[in-house]
């Protein structure tokens, strides 16, 4: 029986891709199985069982001991092949995403990666993902009889856990040691923030004359309880502010249900991170800024007036 | 020591104009990717660094890739090969990373691969991970710092939770970050000279391909549609007093229903 394999380094977005898979399994009739990879793996093979996995490999090696995408990719590549594994689907983080063509080019199997959503039509599987930096959305269909799909966090929905069991399966890889070393981790400073789950996003770009200025900025999104966004110049270029504040294709695409983009054009680099948003809001001096096409409210004028007025008003609701 | 870039041109996107929700790409015109540019970038400060090392550019595309390839010469790339046979236009990364192999395994003697970690275009992240497979090459994305030193490579990886210190030995393939550097502008001598730097160029029958595994005939995937997501939003847009427009703005806000905690 062909099978869907699901690997991630991250267990919870590896449910989310099972969840999904149950779906794909059931009508390509294949079974659904599941990949732990590591030094010394701790036994969650029962909450894969309980998304859906029929079936939870694991192979303990030292080459898995830290993630590496040559040995990560051979592990997939030597517990696929012997068992049939038509689908592989990963997660399209960053890990996931250098990984994926990896397996793929030892598969023979065509990739898809960055999809942004995974439908059966017809018996094919069709991908979508951004394409010609965000201004398209490119459909899919990957030709080869193996086929490997990275998939963004959240594409899927978390399926209910059920009362599930499966055969875990511990294999033995034969792996070289790596040919990296991971010699140092060095923790990101600056604080975590979370933007694909915030409500409110307060976005600035290019018209924000200089840091200082930041404060204007975050006494808007403090009266709106907001996240602060940016666009890729304020975080790359000058770096204003962290990089886990960046909306865009390069960045975070957010889902909030209000959204005010101040100071930026509009380039799609950036308005691919908002597509989602609810309501959108633009705040430009330009009155032919692309921002505004984008937008369901604009005002045409200077930040620099507008911000502080919009605040007060914002604080008296 | 000898380091291969490899390099797409791409249409610039700045360009790109939707018309009917499909992309319009004629008169875009054509440049090469901006993480392309940055290994670029970062093997010639290898090279200006480490003596007696020579930096060779590979790129596959049209017609205009024999122009365009005269500012990679210029920005410091000592030759490059060109894969301009019409039969790897629309090329996948499947067919891509495959006739690249085949090119820097004819060019040989290589001890550093870099390309960017993906086109500026689409992004797809292929092409390195598929290429280092090939090649049986260890490989080290997401750099955004590079050190040699003889033998080895020190890279700084940016990962989502952290930066990672990674080690490994040449030869190997690095896939750069945009943050890693600034490219530099050629200078106007460097121009001049880049003229009568070698170009080569080698078609699908040099490398031992056939043309049904490159090109249109050789991709691994089809591509069904390809069109701007529809977007309709209520371009509502406020003029007058800025403080008529910011009470309309804060009633419509109020009334769609997504102020408040």
């Amino acid at each position: 029986m062909a099978e869907l394999l699901v690997f991630s380094e991250k267990d919870d977005l590896a449910f989310e891709l099972v969840s999904k898979g149950k779906e794909f399994s059931s009508v390509f009739n294949m079974k659904l199985s599941a990949a732990l990879l590591g030094k010394k793996i701790d036994a969650k093979a029962d909450e894969y069982f309980a998304y859906g996995a029929d079936r939870v490999y694991i192979a303990e090696n030292p080459a898995l001991a830290d993630f590496n995408a040559e040995s990560f990719a051979e592990a997939l590549y030597q517990i696929g092949q012997p068992n049939d594994v038509k689908i592989l689907l990963l997660p399209s983080t960053k890990r996931g995403k250098e990984l994926g063509p990896r397996v793929a080019q030892k598969l023979g199997a065509g990739c898809v990666t960055d999809a942004t959503s995974v439908e059966v039509k017809d018996g094919n599987l069709l991908v979508s993902r951004y394409t010609l930096g965000g201004n398209t959305v490119a459909v899919e269909m990957i030709k080869t009889p193996h086929k490997v799909i990275t998939v963004m966090p959240k594409t899927f929905e978390l399926g209910a856990k059920e009362a599930k069991q499966g055969e875990i399966v511990k294999v033995n890889l034969n792996l070289k040691s790596p040919r990296t070393r991971i010699v140092e981790r060095q923790e990101k400073v600056g604080e975590k923030v979370n933007l694909e789950d915030a409500e409110v996003l307060v976005c600035i770009g290019r018209g924000l004359e200089k840091k200082e200025d930041l404060g204007i900025i975050e006494q808007l999104s403090k009266a709106l309880g907001a996240e602060v966004g940016c666009t890729k110049s304020l975080c790359t270029d000058y770096q204003w502010l962290s990089e886990d504040r960046l909306v865009g294709l390069s960045g975070k695409k957010t889902g909030p249900r209000l959204v005010i983009s101040i100071g930026i054009s509009g380039q799609i680099q950036y308005t691919v991170g908002i597509r989602d948003a609810r309501i959108t809001v633009a705040i430009n001096k330009d009155n032919q800024a692309p921002i505004f096409a984008m937008s369901d409210y604009g005002i045409v004028g200077n930040l620099y007036d507008i911000i502080p007025l919009l605040t007060e008003r914002l604080k008296n609701l | 020591m000898n380091i291969v870039v490899c390099l797409k041109q791409i249409p610039d996107l700045v360009y790109i104009r939707v018309k009917d929700r499909k992309p319009i790409l004629e008169g875009a015109p054509l440049i090469f990717g901006e993480m392309d540019r940055n290994a670029l970038e970062e093997a010639v400060r290898i090279k200006e660094k480490v003596e007696g090392t020579k930096v060779i550019a590979v790129a596959m595309g049209g017609a205009k890739l024999k122009e365009g390839i005269k500012g990679v010469l210029a920005n410091g790339a000592d030759e490059a090969v060109l894969l301009t046979d019409p039969l790897f236009a629309n090329s996948d990364t499947a067919g891509t990373a495959k006739a690249l192999a085949k090119a820097i395994e004819k060019i040989g003697g290589y001890d550093l691969i870099l390309c960017g970690e993906g086109s500026t275009d689409n992004y797809s992240g292929q092409v390195g991970p598929r290429l280092a497979d090939l090649l049986n090459l260890p490989q080290i994305t997401y750099v955004r710092k590079l050190e040699i030193n003889g033998n080895k490579i020190r890279a700084v990886r940016n990962m989502e939770e952290s930066f990672e210190v990674v080690e490994a030995e040449m030869p190997a393939l690095v896939a750069v970050a945009n943050e890693i550097n600034q490219p530099r502008l050629a200078l106007l001598k460097d121009i001049l000279k880049a003229g009568r730097k070698p170009v080569k160029e080698l078609k699908t029958a040099d490398l031992g391909l056939s043309g049904d595994e490159v090109g249109v005939k050789g991709s691994v995937r089809e591509i069904i549609s390809n069109l701007a997501p529809e977007q309709a939003r209520k371009q509502v847009v406020f003029e007058g007093d800025l403080k008529d427009v910011v009470e309309n703005l804060v009633n419509a806000l109020t009334k769609e229903g997504v102020l408040g905690r």
